[in-house]
């Protein structure tokens, strides 16, 4: 039950969105968000669209996943769409009660709408194709120059795949823990919320404790093969980019630059 | 000198109180002395408890001793600057497997260590494809470790040592935690590392079946050795042996019953083949 939860959404395929270095995508997402609160016409949302349906074609990733990401958003979206179309004043076209529905409420609506939509798609494009490692590498290669005023970005890309690698252990150690509690006669399943909770305490102090004793075992394996921070340290997959890297480095800057140049242009 | 060496080993846990204050002492190795020579196959045997763990650490450099010293191929493990240096050299491998493997993806976990090390990329690769080549794991990978059995994930617990290109390596029980057929696999791997390449093997557990073919064996209790010889000699103790708190190996027992009984067969017997040889001379 509790073992089908997948980690990160990575829908493996051999695409060039694949094949792309984390580097580029990460930074390509960022400038496709920015390049959404840039937009602010039809011209520059129709250029958003085609920019956008593009990547997803050419990711191959089907497109059901990508509207998977919108699910758990979907209340947010609506109290969004809703203060927008509700709350700004303009031209009143319909009244009902305190409820004033104007022209330029549905406008922002839709526009909120839209942007919000294509950030959730835009972000999931990238965790659909890129690894939780490669993902991990990526961020540490970017946030490399936050070294310089003591961020410790490898520790923390350290931590983060660590984490990665020990969620599914930790998600079997949780069935296995429940199960044994529930043939003691431990109850998950009944009672009201604070019941509920409170049930879930003796599954979550032999859980802690397991992973204080995980990693304690992991901190000593990991100094017995010297490990001793990033000092010094090589790599066996460093990233590099290629000719396509920057075939597509180069293409989303001209799209941001589209972008800009229809907001200042129109 | 032999690669490792221990000239009055002596280790002390400290007991804390709630307020931190050392509220007594537990001694987990009372002089120990210990050589080893290069290239051979040692076990170690003891009862939960008898501080063949902390031993193991000792080597390793992961914990550092009360009193006394321990060489590790000429170099103290107190001397700081050649702490990396000795865990490099004794390459350790510990009893859960999962608690040990850092990649996501099995080959990434064995160029863990060549990585910290500052091995350039290239000399990387080559080194991960002839750890894992020589405990037969080169099929597995691209593999998630999580998806193996445990006997492979200690396989790769070892590829990941032997990646270091060490002298020596320390297993702390590492088949503690595996199925009949998992041990056998380990064991064979270990076997073979350290007849074909050479590697001084310290193989630390309570089965006394793993020790049959060490070239010597160590037995500890509370903190002391207090056997040592090869497996035939101390075998041929089996009295001792259950002072400690340990079974010696079916067949052994068996044959040292029917000497008891009075049949006329020599001392120490090991294998199943052998007690038939006995017998039926």
């Amino acid at each position: 039950m509790i073992r089908d939860i997948t980690i990160g959404q990575y829908y493996p395929a051999d695409s060039i969105l694949h094949r792309l270095d984390p580097r580029v995508k990460f930074v390509g997402t960022i400038m496709f968000l920015v390049s959404l609160f840039v937009a602010n016409s039809f011209w520059g949302y129709l250029l958003a669209t085609v920019f956008l349906a593009a990547v997803i074609i050419m990711s191959k990733v089907p497109v059901k996943f990508m509207l998977k990401g919108l699910k758990p958003l979907f209340f947010i979206l609506l109290i969004t769409v809703a203060f927008n179309l509700f709350l700004i004043p303009g031209k009143v076209l319909w009244q009902f009660w305190i409820f004033k529905i104007t022209q330029e409420g549905i406008l922002q609506a839709v526009k909120i709408g839209i942007r919000l939509i294509y950030l959730v798609i835009g972000s999931s494009v990238m965790t659909l194709t890129t690894t939780p490692n490669q993902l991990t590498d990526g961020l540490e290669r970017l946030m490399r120059p936050l070294n310089k005023i003591r961020v410790p970005v490898h520790d923390i890309a350290m931590m983060m795949s660590i984490a990665l690698r020990f969620i599914p252990i930790l998600m079997e150690e949780t069935d296995k823990i429940m199960k044994a509690q529930i043939a003691r006669g431990a109850d998950f399943e009944n009672g009201n919320l604070i019941q509920k909770a409170k049930n879930l305490l003796p599954l979550l102090v032999p859980l802690f404790i397991s992973a204080f004793r995980r990693a304690d075992d992991l901190a000593m394996a990991m100094e017995a093969r010297c490990y001793h921070g990033g000092e010094n340290r090589t790599s066996m997959k460093p990233l590099k980019y290629h000719s396509r890297d920057t075939s597509a480095y180069l293409c989303i800057f001209l799209y941001l630059a589209a972008d800009i140049a229809i907001r200042v242009l129109i | 000198m032999g690669i490792v060496k221990a000239i009055k080993l002596v280790h002390d846990y400290y007991k804390y109180d709630e307020s931190g204050h050392v509220e007594g002492t537990y001694r987990a190795l009372d002089n120990v002395e210990l050589d080893i020579e290069a290239g051979q196959f040692i076990a170690v045997l003891g009862h939960n408890g008898s501080g063949k763990s902390t031993l193991a650490k000792h080597i390793n450099a992961l914990l550092f001793p009360t009193e006394g010293a321990l060489w590790l191929d000429g170099m103290n493990t107190t001397e700081e600057e050649d702490i990396w240096k000795i865990r490099q050299k004794a390459g350790m491998v510990f009893q859960n497997p999962d608690n040990q493997i850092i990649g996501t993806v099995v080959e990434e976990d064995v160029g863990f260590g060549p990585e910290n090390m500052g091995i350039p990329t290239d000399d990387i690769w080559q080194r991960v494809n002839e750890s894992l080549e020589a405990v037969g794991m080169t099929a597995y990978r691209h593999h998630s470790p999580n998806k193996l059995s445990g006997g492979q994930k200690q396989r790769v617990a070892i590829a990941g040592v032997m990646a270091m290109h060490p002298k020596c390596i320390i297993l702390d029980e590492p088949t503690a935690m595996l199925d009949p057929n998992g041990r056998k696999e380990v064991l064979r791997a270990v076997k073979e590392l350290n007849e074909k390449e050479g590697i001084t093997v310290v193989l630390i557990t309570h089965y006394m079946e793993e020790v049959v073919n060490a070239d010597k064996v160590f037995v500890m209790d509370q903190g002391k050795v207090v056997m040592q010889g090869t497996p035939r000699e101390v075998f041929s103790r089996v009295e001792e042996l259950k002072s400690y708190r340990l079974d010696v190996p079916q067949v052994t027992l068996l044959a040292y019953e029917l000497k008891q009984a009075g049949v006329k067969i020599p001392a120490g017997i090991l294998t199943t083949e052998e007690l038939v040889n006995a017998l039926c001379q």
